[in-house]
């Protein structure tokens, strides 16, 4: 195990974690809007910190570009979706939840 | 590193059994749409992590695929289906 | 360690696929059937890919869960916009199944099914040694690209067919009602502006990487036709000038051009879709890239419900 296996390594656990945490607060969290903020940290750190393990045992520059990719566009699609959907609730009367 | 990936995968493959919960109750139709957002966002981790431990290139197409369309399923759902959801009829 | 994590994986996925089909045909409220049956359809991809199938679960990938999901939420709303007061939640779900003897009926399949399974010779290949012998004739180095379209050709040739005569049949039922649009916001917008184009870019590439690599005409077609779906949710409309011929001409251009080279193929060598290895390569491309323009034209056409310029208000 190299340098770069025990730093890919540790990338991808966090981003483990991360999606975990995405999971959890989506079934814990009490209304669409912070259900809605969990999701996205699954989305951009989660995903992120996988690609990002990932593409350092890329075996070439085109794999790292894909990996790339596929985080930018789930980042893309991730951030217009939630925001259409919050508008939408909003427009529907939901109210954010307040303690 | 093979263990690891695989191990990551299954961890992720749970996580999704996980988000079926949120699918089942809602209440709301946008919390059923989100939790199959976040299947979606997970199926491309556990396609890359497959692609990168047993799979092979092709994996990461059908990861770069999934990105994209669940995108458009989630316009479908806010453009079309949620003017007509009946909210909270959580009966299940 | 590694086969027993895999294995694992294998058995999460499945159980997983078994409790979202029972959930969708359970489930009380349609909206949330649609849902459980679109994550069906990612959790399925995931299956295909642990089964070894990466065009299958491309497929599924573009068609199952993506065009397919945009279809039944169009379909839903359609249904409920024409009967707002009609009680969409379905009676009774699992319950509907009715009698014990249906039931026993059901088990007994699912036991024999299970059977038939468990009883597969381990060492079964299948036809991969005869097609890895032949690929070197068939035009392409992908084995199943080969199979689709050259060794099965005839096959996928009444695929083609059918998913014209399914929109022939659809717009033969008629329109329904005009729905109201409201303008989309600048993030819909934007987004259907950078979705659209790099859609139809993937689609060109896997229509490419078909031969060597999974991908091909269907999958390709599926993620036009998302892209055709997602310009539709954002409000764009085809011209009334291409809404006539040329939109009939690219949904008739994948099966004629493959009807044309049955034909063709008929009269030069005596058998149906016998492609000579010489052309093959070349002519396996000119039918993939009409079918995938047919494909996704055929899928957008299905996702609007009526022939434009029958009722252009949806």
């Amino acid at each position: 195990m190299t340098a770069s296996d025990y730093l890919c390594a540790a990338l991808l656990i966090i981003g483990g974690l991360f999606f975990m945490a995405g999971t959890f607060g989506l079934l814990r969290f009490p209304d669409v809007f912070t259900r809605l903020h969990a999701l996205t940290k699954a989305d951009n750190v989660g995903l992120g910190l996988t690609v990002a393990g990932l593409a350092l045992q890329a075996e070439s520059w085109a794999v790292a570009g894909k990996l790339l990719l596929i985080w930018l566009l789930v980042l893309l699609a991730g951030a217009s979706v939630s925001h259409l959907i919050a508008q939408g609730a909003l427009q529907r009367g939901m109210r954010p939840w307040k303690r | 590193m093979q263990t690891l990936f695989l191990t990551l995968a299954l961890f992720l493959v749970l996580n999704l059994g996980a988000g079926m919960w949120r699918v089942l109750r809602g209440p709301t139709a946008a919390d059923r749409m989100l939790a199959a957002q976040l299947f979606g966002t997970t199926a491309v981790a556990i396609l890359l992590l497959l692609a990168e431990a047993t799979g092979g290139a092709a994996l990461r197409d059908v990861a770069l695929v999934f990105a994209l369309l669940a995108a458009v399923t989630a316009v479908a759902f806010v453009r079309r289906a949620w003017l007509y959801t009946e909210d909270g009829n959580d009966s299940e | 360690m590694e086969t027993l994590i895999a294995g694992a994986i294998d058995v999460a996925l499945a159980l997983a696929v078994v409790g979202l089909a029972w959930g969708a045909l359970a489930s009380a409220d349609l909206f949330k059937a649609i849902v459980l049956f679109v994550a069906f359809g990612l959790v399925m991809a995931l299956v295909w890919v642990r089964l070894n199938a990466p065009d299958v679960a491309l497929a599924e990938a573009a068609i199952g869960a993506g065009v397919t999901g945009a279809l039944l939420l169009a379909a839903y709303a359609k249904l409920r916009a024409a009967s707002p007061d009609a009680n969409v939640a379905r009676a009774g779900g699992m319950r509907g199944i009715g009698s014990i003897s249906i039931r026993i009926l059901i088990l007994l399949l699912a036991a024999a099914l299970g059977c038939a399974v468990w009883t597969l010779p381990s060492d079964y290949a299948g036809l991969g040694k005869e097609v890895a012998a032949n690929i070197d004739r068939s035009g392409v180095s992908n084995p199943v690209t080969a199979v689709l379209l050259n060794f099965r050709g005839y096959d996928t040739l009444l695929e083609v067919m059918v998913l014209l005569l399914a929109l022939m049949g659809t717009w033969s039922v008629g329109a329904t009602a005009p729905q109201r649009e409201t303008a989309p916001g600048p993030v819909l917008d934007s987004l259907s502006r950078l979705l659209a184009p790099l859609l139809i870019l993937v689609a060109a590439y896997l229509l490419w990487v078909g031969a060597h690599a999974p991908g091909g005409a269907f999958q390709a077609g599926a993620v036009l036709a998302a892209a055709g779906v997602m310009l539709l949710l954002s409000g764009w409309r085809l011209p009334a000038a291409l809404a006539a011929l040329p939109l009939r001409l690219a949904l008739a251009a994948g099966p004629a051009t493959f009807l044309l080279l049955a034909v063709i193929t008929v009269l030069l060598e005596g058998r149906l879709l016998q492609l000579p290895p010489l052309w093959a390569g070349r002519l396996i491309l000119i039918i993939e890239t009409t079918a995938t323009i047919s494909i996704g034209a055929t899928l957008i056409a299905l996702f609007l419900g009526a022939p434009p310029g029958k009722e252009d208000r949806q």
